[in-house]
């Protein structure tokens, strides 16, 4: 069977509504084979990442669907950008960049995207709803989309993204179908404490465990019989970024998932995996890229801060404030920092020294000094992406550790965390 | 000779071959402006892509991956054509744009795995439009 369109969808490729959306018609069409799908199905929102510049192919692409008559046909929202727009003076980064930056993010909101500017619109008050179809694109939003909302997304990029909210169809398969949710592999958690699951690293380093050994797969996790959404949140970005994972399901914790039966279609998996105390404390070892004692920053909100978080954070300073040796800063989204705001925890933080960056993230875009010295995260994603991409060293530690160091002004570590992981 | 079993992006291109043994990102994995590998955790960190035929088992990781292939094909220092084992849609719609913007075209074909372990162990490749694979003399 190849691919069957309708005479309205057949318009749309033909051009009948203008070059921006025959061009972003030929895209998911094209996906649409590559993919298999017989047909194409209608989205009700979109979530888009492109508006993030990656060079001048980022700005040509933008201006080519604005001024081709592009506008949205669902509720879109925005990725992160290059630039912090409340807080520009925070870019380190050549002006060229933070000109061309500012140029594409006015492109995405001519073609009538929101001003969200987060990479966790699912922290946003308005979100889908569970078995809602749509298109998301960026890593942690797509796996906590399927995950955790039960709304449905392919694994949408890069221009994809901005196509499927132009024309309205992406292509009917993989993770939009039931077939395509299953789990095929389980992930038995096994001997690791409550007390330790409750922290922050279990689920950021599980998941970078998830994602590491059953790459590209959904699995079921079993064994973790409660989960709130921030660490959830936590599991979802590891696995996605060390390997590709775009959907997970915690049997009894997520909304697929109420027996592990369920989530497995009623069929066997293919293979069972144990994570254990020793898998956690090698993989926390393995998310620090330097054993350095001297701490320059530290960086938290990888996803984006949520409001829950921030309650956190504000409660562990407890008044002291960042030592003038470390530069702490938190990424969030400005609706998350809007409530924050609100109850009166921004001014509060930022006069202890904590730095507040919205719109964009600390591991993405030069914010950071350039030799800030050895940089303290409890983000997998930042700990695996920032070497490579910033050329930090990494502490990886818990959010209780992040903030004592901050204070204290060298790396602080949790021996008694340590002690329960290693009984 | 070698037929391709799916032509993603059809077109024509000749190349020394550089064969990757894991898959890449080119978001966080390959340098914008120089075609380089540059993601630390892989086996052939450092190797330039640059006007190769880039012969790799499947993509991995970001969704981002489409805006740098297209980077690089729009700055000339793209593959000249990927061979793959496994269909990889955010490579084909990177080059779909770079085709649609720019007009260069980087062939994408999906080989069978003996025909793909040929192409990993060959010098020089070279894709024609209908999908059909030649081992360059």
């Amino acid at each position: 069977m190849t691919l069957q369109l309708t005479d309205d969808q057949q318009a749309l490729l033909a051009g009948a509504s203008g070059p921006a959306v025959q061009l972003a018609m030929r895209l998911v069409t094209r996906m649409a084979a590559v993919t298999s799908a017989v047909s194409l199905l209608p989205i009700t929102r979109a979530h888009v990442d492109g508006c993030l510049y990656h060079g001048q192919v980022s700005l040509d692409f933008a201006r080519t669907l604005a001024e081709g008559g592009g506008v949205v046909r669902v509720p879109t929202t925005l990725n992160v950008g290059i630039i912090d727009l409340l807080h520009p003076e925070l870019f380190r980064g050549p002006r060229e960049v933070a000109a061309a930056g500012r140029d594409m993010m006015r492109h995405y909101r001519a073609m009538g995207c929101r001003q969200t500017w987060t990479c966790a619109p699912y922290q946003l008050v308005d979100r889908p709803d569970p078995g809602e179809q749509v298109a998301w694109a960026e890593s942690n939003a797509i796996v906590f989309c399927n995950s955790v909302l039960g709304a449905r997304t392919e694994r949408y990029g890069d221009f994809m993204d901005i196509a499927a909210a132009l024309t309205g169809w992406v292509p009917a398969t993989g993770l939009h179908t039931d077939e395509g949710r299953r789990a095929r592999v389980v992930v038995s958690v096994e001997g690791i404490p409550l007390a330790v699951q409750e922290r922050d690293v279990f689920f950021a380093t599980l998941g970078h465990f998830v994602g590491t050994n059953v790459a590209g797969m959904i699995p079921a996790i079993v064994g973790v019989p409660t989960a709130t959404e921030d660490q959830l949140k936590a599991l979802g970005a590891a696995a996605a970024s060390a390997g590709a994972v775009a959907m997970f399901h915690v049997v009894g914790v997520t909304p697929e998932a109420p027996t592990l039966d369920a989530a497995l279609g009623g069929r066997a998996p293919e293979r069972t995996v144990r994570f254990g105390a020793r898998d956690m404390a090698e993989g926390m070892a393995a998310l620090s890229s330097t054993r350095s004692q001297r701490l320059g920053a530290v960086s938290v909100g990888t996803p984006h801060f949520s409001l829950t978080e921030f309650e956190r954070l504000h409660a562990l300073f407890a008044g002291r404030p960042v030592s003038e040796a470390i530069a702490f800063y938190v990424s969030t989204g400005r609706e998350v920092l809007q409530a924050v705001a609100d109850r009166g925890w921004e001014a509060e933080l930022r006069r202890l020294g904590v730095k507040i960056v919205t719109d964009t993230c600390t591991y993405l875009t030069p914010i950071l000094a350039p030799q800030p010295g050895a940089v303290m995260t409890n983000s997998a994603k930042w700990a695996w992406y920032a070497p490579g991409n910033l050329g930090y060293e990494v502490v990886f530690g818990t959010l209780e550790e992040c903030v004592e160091s901050a204070v204290r002004g060298d790396v602080w570590r949790d021996d008694a965390l340590r002690a329960l992981i290693e009984a | 000779m070698m037929q391709a079993r799916d032509v993603l992006v059809a077109g024509e291109a000749r190349g020394p071959v550089v064969a990757l043994s894991e898959p890449l990102s080119f978001w966080g994995g390959v340098h914008e402006r120089e075609g380089t590998v540059i993601d630390v955790h892989h086996p052939q960190h450092g190797v330039s892509i640059a006007g190769r035929v880039l012969v790799m088992p499947s993509g991995r990781g970001s969704s981002s991956s489409s805006s740098v292939l297209a980077e690089v094909i729009r700055a000339g220092v793209g593959p000249a054509a990927i061979v793959l084992a496994t269909a990889d849609p955010i490579l084909v719609i990177g080059a779909l744009v770079a085709e649609a913007l720019y007009g260069t075209v980087v062939p994408i074909v999906v080989l069978s795995p003996d025909d793909y372990a040929r192409c990993a162990s060959a010098r020089e490749l070279e894709v024609l439009p209908s999908g059909r694979v030649n081992l360059a003399q």
